[in-house]
């Protein structure tokens, strides 16, 4: 180092910045990041609703916080939807710890309401209601399932793609309540009427509450049987690596069908609780795209059914939000599309700076 | 004469909490040869990467011919003459040697007669043997790694750099490396080599640069050093390198491989009619270069290979009884009462799961145990425990994400929980691949441990040396053959080597568990 004198510092280009990866970062700096990014898209949202809609800042979040809990009726819903959406992420949270790409929880949820409805349909009036009841519990798992379990066994036994398979089996699922409903409703209105006389039985003062009851209780069973049961530590194993699983002696086709079948099964418990439970009623749009959100609140709450509640939490307000901002100030809906766009960028985005830091090169200072 | 062609100064490069390289200096003269010398994980790829552009760094200069460099991308680095030999070759299986040779080359357009005279006049300089249409699907890993340096140099590289070259060749393979690279110094380039192979660097490199654990320890001319003095600077103590080898214990037969052959899914022929024995109290060494079939062999023993002709027949300890092992799945073959240990080469893809903490690791193997449907955490967290505590794992505590451990910490829970399981057959492969020296011969006195109380033990190593000193005998595979069984005691690393590279053309004998039980030493 003796010669530091022959250091030219002439006409070589320094990047601006480079990209380094942190060390494991404490979990309060992790939330830091995290609300920092809620808030930097709070203001991005509110300056396109300004710039877009002419809306004061103040008045966008205030009419944001009323459509979610603006009424008492309104945090029901909110609560509601929540458990609607965090149902169907449970269910195929299972499946993607196993990183069997689940996108069919909209047609599994669907068929399970579907079946639901044939229950009612068909049965109402002329078995008993208890004993319709278990009836309509049973199909929809069954339904659930049976639309589950058809692309995991060809996953199991011929390797076949699980993400197209499933996702055609949603177009199935879809086409097959559309053409039920013509089948069944011969006035040319195209519904089908509720039929509530026959619809599981409410809990206090509104049928949601039945619903967020049984999902709250499923949520903490999920919960166990990922993290405790022998069941959730090889599926785990199956999905970390195939191979490890095999060198153990884990029967891997096994646990994809019985992952799978649970998985479906919970879908159907879905379209139960929206069929039997709120709707009463059955459309090619009853489950609306929640199958799709679900995915990103698993991803989002890592498989974790705990972290799972606030990231369908996030959403649901998100939805409520927008949707009242758009009401208020008559735009048409992409205005909550863009909002919820714009959020999640953030959120999701941050999480980049959650694992790297950016480094920026200060002239100069290199050869220290 | 010493015209330096790189020198780098306080050069720091960190990941996360992890520090690759502090405050590193390094210099290299053009017309010399260059060891970078260091335990696996002591930062000399990382290094290297920066001066060929894969990584910038986050503190520190390099400067080449004497100027400040910025090398921002492997492309910056060519336009400095730097060529980077990477440990796994960078080529297009489908492309002849020459058509890779010229790949990314744009200045010129592709004209097969004046790279055929541009690469036969490389090739006689340096003196490769290499045929330019050849295609790289049809070669041996020399071969390749031929093409490699060929197309470094090319592109006109003068300062040249190679990760672990030696580590795909036999002994012979080597010498011919050596000699191109010393033929290149004599022509006025710059050459690094990585290493961590201590005799290599004693016959090759004018001068050695030492790291350890990321830092800088020194540079030493190689005419004033010796192996005891590198290893020391290496580890930072004194350490003895001799492995101890006890006679065997008994000689009663415990595994009984019979004329195994095996196919691939193309039916390609991975095995072909593979036979021996291997007794209780006694190691049993393969050896071959790498991807021979030894994974395959191995994997059928555990039952993950299928194969289509042969038998594998164990003999129960306990009972005398003959079990025929064939068509068994893992789980079947452990029903048996068949306690088979299995250290696979691939730890955290087959031997462990990554991302699962230690104790959850530890259960693998056992958490079917009990009626309960719920797992039984207890017993696997104080095997971890007891592990961490016997093995000197070091580890933040028995929550901590295998991956995040060190290789040897790896190696030690996968060993440490195969063996906790009280196996009668122990097979390893690689077991001290990646591994720092200290971590290696506590595995190689676990295994040691293993033989002397009866176990049958099957270890798959690379280098010659270790398996020459530990084994009792070795078997050594080509192509997927046996070419040959020879008495550790008695044989050299030459004879090994011949072996490796020696097809069996005529079809092997019924028997050949029995070639050649050599004595002597041929050389």
């Amino acid at each position: 180092m003796s010669d530091t004198t022959a250091l030219k510092k002439s006409e070589t280009r320094e990047p601006l910045f480079h990209i380094a990866k942190r060390a494991d970062i404490v979990w309060w700096k992790a939330w830091l990041i995290r609300l920092a990014a809620l808030a930097a898209s709070l203001i991005v949202c509110a300056a396109l609703a300004r710039a877009l809609g002419g809306i004061a800042p103040l008045a966008f979040f205030r009419s944001m916080i009323s459509g979610a809990f603006g009424t008492k009726r309104r945090i029901w819903k909110l609560f509601y939807e929540l458990a609607i959406l965090l149902s169907i992420s449970l269910a195929v949270t299972p499946a993607f710890k196993m990183r069997f790409w689940n996108i069919g929880a909209e047609g599994q949820a669907l068929i399970g309401g579907l079946a639901t409805a044939a229950c009612m349909y068909y049965f109402g009036g002329k078995i008993p209601t208890p004993l319709l009841f278990v009836v309509m519990i049973a199909a929809s798992i069954l339904a659930g399932m049976i639309w589950a379990v058809i692309p995991a066994v060809f996953k199991a036994f011929w390797n076949t793609n699980e993400t197209l398979f499933t996702l055609m089996m949603n177009y199935v699922a879809i086409q097959l309540v559309t053409f039920m409903i013509n089948f069944w409703v011969t006035s040319g209105s195209g519904t089908l009427p509720p039929m509530s006389e026959y619809a599981l039985p409410t809990i206090g003062s509104n049928a949601w509450i039945l619903n967020i009851i049984v999902i709250a209780v499923l949520t903490v069973a999920v919960y166990i049987y990922l993290r405790f049961s022998k069941h959730g530590y090889e599926l785990s194993v199956v999905g970390e690596s195939e191979n490890t699983a095999l060198y153990v002696g884990i029967n891997v086709k096994k646990v994809i069908i019985r992952t799978m079948l649970l998985s479906g099964a919970l879908c159907g418990v879905t379209g139960l609780l929206l069929v039997g439970g709120t709707d009463h009623t059955i459309s090619a749009s009853t489950v609306g795209g929640r199958g799709f959100t679900a995915i990103m609140v698993s991803w989002l709450g890592r498989f974790n059914p705990i972290f799972m509640v606030l990231t369908s939490f996030l959403l649901a307000f998100l939805g409520a939000g927008a949707n009242q901002i758009s009401n208020d100030y008559k735009m048409n809906g992409s205005i909550s599309d863009i909002i919820t766009a714009v959020i999640l960028f953030f959120v999701i985005g941050c999480e980049f700076f959650i694992q790297y830091r950016i480094v920026l090169c200060k002239n100069g200072k290199e050869g220290k | 004469m010493a015209r330096p062609a790189i020198e780098l100064r306080g050069i720091t490069k960190t990941f996360g909490r992890i520090v690759a390289n502090q405050n590193v200096d390094l210099s290299v003269n053009y017309g010399e040869i260059l060891s970078i010398l260091g335990e696996n994980g002591s930062g000399k790829t990382t290094l290297m990467n920066m001066i060929s552009g894969i990584y910038f760094p986050d503190a520190g200069q390099i400067l080449i011919n004497g100027k400040e460099a910025v090398i921002r991308s492997p492309k910056d680095a060519f336009s400095y003459g730097i060529g980077m030999i990477h440990q796994h070759f960078k080529l297009v299986d489908v492309f002849s040697a020459a058509e890779n040779i010229v790949l990314g080359h744009e200045e010129k357009r592709f004209n097969k007669k004046t790279i055929a005279a541009e690469v036969k006049e490389i090739c006689d300089r340096y003196g490769f043997e290499v045929d330019p249409d050849k295609k790289i699907y049809e070669m041996s890993v020399s071969e390749k790694q031929t093409v490699e340096i060929i197309k470094v140099l090319y592109r006109g590289a003068d300062i040249l750099i190679l990760d672990e070259p030696t580590a795909v060749l036999t002994p012979q393979e080597t010498d011919k490396l050596f000699a191109v690279l010393r033929r290149m110094r004599d022509a006025g380039k710059a050459v690094i080599i990585i290493t961590h192979k201590l005799h290599e660097v004693l016959s090759l490199s004018d001068r050695v640069t030492v790291l350890r654990k990321g830092r800088y320890i020194g540079t030493v001319k190689t005419a004033e050093t010796d192996e005891t003095a590198l290893t020391e600077m290496m580890v930072g103590k004194k350490v003895s390198l001799n492995i101890e080898r006890n006679d065997p214990k008994g000689s009663e037969k415990r595994l009984e491989v019979k004329d195994l052959s095996c196919f691939d899914r193309e039916g390609a022929q991975i095995l072909r009619d593979i036979g021996f024995t291997v007794n209780g109290g006694e190691i049993l060494g393969i050896a071959g270069i790498a991807g021979s079939g030894q994974r395959e062999l191995l994997e059928a023993i555990a039952g993950l290979q299928k194969y289509q002709q042969g038998e594998i027949l164990y003999y129960d300890p306990r009972t005398g009884e003959t079990e025929s092992l064939k068509d068994k799945t893992p789980l079947q073959i452990r029903e048996l009462g068949v306690r088979l240990s299995f250290v696979p080469e691939d730890r955290l893809g087959m031997g462990l799961v990554g991302n699962m903490d230690i104790v959850d690791n530890m259960m693998l193997r056992s958490y079917r145990g009990g009626k309960s449907a719920f797992l039984d955490r207890k017993k696997p967290k104080n095997l971890a425990d007891e592990i961490i505590e016997e093995l000197e794992v070091s580890t933040p505590g028995v929550h901590t994400q295998v991956r995040k451990l060190s290789g040897g910490n790896v190696q030690k829970v996968l060993v440490g929980r195969e063996i906790a399981a009280a196996p009668t057959v122990f097979m390893a492969a690689y077991p001290v691949r990646g591994l720092d020296i200290n971590s290696s011969y506590m595995i190689y006195n676990l295994l040691n441990r293993q033989k002397e109380s009866g176990v049958a033990v099957i270890f798959v190593g690379e280098d010659l040396d270790v398996l020459i000193e530990l084994c009792d005998r070795i078997l050594v595979i080509g192509s997927g053959q046996i070419t040959g069984l020879v008495d550790a005691r008695h044989t050299t690393k030459e004879e090994i080597g011949l072996l490796m590279t020696r097809s069996v053309v005529s079809p092997a004998p019924s028997t050949p568990a029995t070639v050649s039980e050599k004595e002597g030493d041929p050389q």
